[in-house]
């Protein structure tokens, strides 16, 4: 086949992806610009088994394709939708490998290369097997297969002497042309592997998202390094794109964290704030769901400000129950979601999606945080840190400074919970112990279909 | 390549990418990421390359690896990320669907 049609389709290929990726950036037309992404991909796929620099191995080819896609399709389709951060961490990873795995071939076959070239293989290998090697420990985390932080004295300088040895490796290649020994290619991505693996254990899994972005962008630099390398231009524009695209993306959640990715990545959560925290005065005050039930039935306009806690009770569709129930009655009902709601940005309006709430009356915290003065009811279900006052007024506290959801503004706020010790992060809410605030103790889902009869009986 | 036309490239390509995910709301940074972790599957058609031009049994064994790592990148990106957006519905859209249903 001509040279031009190949190129020609990773041309097409490299457009859809762009014109994909900007459907994507809205929910009316998101799912068209997965679609187009798709059809990309299938014809650069297919229209590379006719390039010329491929003579042989197509049937081990396709037998790699056949399994590594059926793999993922089967993964993929059965994921529940709250496990969805850490598979999202293993594909990636999995890109990351095959980057690396990519430069390794290069690499070995030892032919003679400009130096700028041999650089952007070297680079790309050693990005790649970082994002490789550090995904997958995420997805062990966040899957519960590798519990805890592991901290060890020194880590840091250790970690940077681990980095500096893999970078000098990674040198001498580049500087050697095609002098350099083979043992010294597998010594340099043995360092990266453990390097990966060392960066990624002492952070918390509050904190997985920011680094699974971050190593979504890192595998995006290497699959375009290795594009450069191969001459393959759908890889750098696509590689490139989503390098660029995701280390915006990754500031963007380190920013709604009200975390530096600097201190994702080089301290530990809850180091900040010197000091004891400020005292919480008051008690926190329990109410029956007969009465939010009626509080809530006669109630103008109601924003729920659901959490993580709602969605391992699995209670959202429970919830988007009770909220038409609401709406029929006349009331005003809005979905607040903090940035990090969930177990990433974006995360939460997934799994309301799931129960079917729809997209147009779920707000974002610069949306909906001037409402709340003028609202009735607030319900928050299983969110903790995300409406704690605190962040605003006490400095002492870890979470001082991070924007919240002033649910503290309305008129009534309804706390769902299950019990009353502080939450995930230990930090006390002082909205638990407002005077405007009642708690309602329980299972949510549970209190969720009784909040649902009490109303259908008014 | 040509030093410069490379280096054009990959700055376009980096502003492309920056601009395109500025203007995205919140509620999609979830399926974004998963879709742009779907888009640098296109690593399977490198890794093709290189298993296609392996010379040696070990080199085969690293394309192997690459192949089969890429196609899960890519098929997998795509299945989650279809998935995620498949269900973002609007208020308009569930009424339609209970008008068919009824």
């Amino acid at each position: 086949m001509p040279d031009f049609i190949i190129q020609a389709t990773y041309f097409l290929g490299a457009l859809l992806f762009i014109l994909g990726l900007k459907q994507m950036s809205s929910p009316v037309t998101a799912r068209r610009g997965i679609v187009w992404a798709g059809v990309g991909m299938v014809l650069a796929t297919l229209i590379t088994y006719f390039h010329h620099e491929i003579n042989h191995n197509y049937i081990l080819m396709t037998v790699a394709i056949a399994i590594g896609g059926i793999i993922a399709f089967v993964s993929g389709k059965k994921v529940a939708m709250t496990d969805m951060p850490q598979m999202i961490a293993l594909y990636n990873g999995m890109g990351g490998g095959a980057a690396a795995a990519i430069a390794a071939v290069v690499l070995i076959q030892q032919q003679p290369m400009s130096m700028t070239v041999q650089t952007l293989a070297v680079v790309g290998a050693l990005i790649g097997t970082v994002a490789f090697s550090g995904s997958l420990i995420a997805f062990f985390k966040l899957q519960g297969i590798l519990k805890g932080v592991i901290r060890f004295p020194m880590q840091q300088w250790i970690n940077a002497l681990v980095f500096v040895i893999t970078l000098t490796f990674g040198l001498a290649i580049i500087l050697s042309g095609t002098q350099y020994e083979m043992s010294s290619l597998a010594i340099f991505f043995v360092l990266a592997l453990v390097f990966g693996v060392l960066m990624t254990v002492p952070i918390g899994g509050a904190d997985m998202p920011v680094v699974i972005s971050l190593y979504n962008a890192l595998t995006g630099l290497a699959v375009g390094f290795e594009g450069f390398v191969l001459e393959n231009p759908a890889m750098m524009i696509a590689g490139i794109v989503v390098g660029s695209a995701g280390t915006l993306l990754t500031q963007l959640m380190a920013k709604a964290m009200n975390r530096p990715i600097t201190n994702v990545l080089f301290s530990n959560f809850g180091d900040g704030g010197d000091g004891e925290a400020a005292e919480v005065s008051g008690s926190m005050k329990e109410i029956d769901s007969t009465d939010v039930a009626v509080m809530m039935a006669f109630a103008e306009k109601v924003i729920v400000i659901p959490g993580y806690g709602m969605a391992v009770a699995q209670a959202q569709h429970k919830v988007w129950e009770l909220t038409k129930q609401l709406q029929e009655r006349g009331v005003n009902v809005k979905f607040a979601i903090h940035p990090v709601a969930g177990r990433m940005p974006g995360h939460m309006n997934v799994l309301l999606a799931e129960a079917g709430v729809p997209y147009d009356i779920i707000y974002d915290l610069d949306e909906i945080n001037d409402e709340f003065a003028t609202t009735d009811v607030v319900l928050v279900i299983g969110a903790n840190d995300v409406v704690n006052p605190a962040a605003r007024t006490d400095a002492n506290s870890p979470i001082y400074g991070m924007p919240i959801l002033n649910a503290d503004y309305a008129k009534n706020v309804i706390v769902v919970k299950r019990g009353k010790g502080a939450g995930f992060s230990g930090i006390e809410n002082h909205l638990f112990f407002a005077d405007n605030t009642r708690m309602l103790y329980g299972d949510g889902q549970a209190v969720a279909s009784e909040l649902v009869s009490n109303i259908k009986e008014l | 390549m040509e030093g410069f036309v490379a280096l054009y490239i990959f700055m376009l390509a980096a502003v492309t990418g920056y601009e395109i995910i500025s203007k995205v709301p919140v509620i999609l940074h979830t399926p974004l990421m998963s879709g742009s972790n779907f888009i640098h599957g296109i690593v399977l058609v490198g890794a093709m390359v290189a298993m296609g031009h392996a010379e040696t049994t070990t080199q085969t064994v690293i394309g192997f690896i690459a192949v089969l790592l890429a196609a899960g990148n890519a098929v997998g990106g795509y299945v989650v990320t279809e998935r995620m957006l498949e269900m973002f519905k609007s208020s308009n859209d569930n009424k339609n669907n209970d008008k068919k249903e009824g």
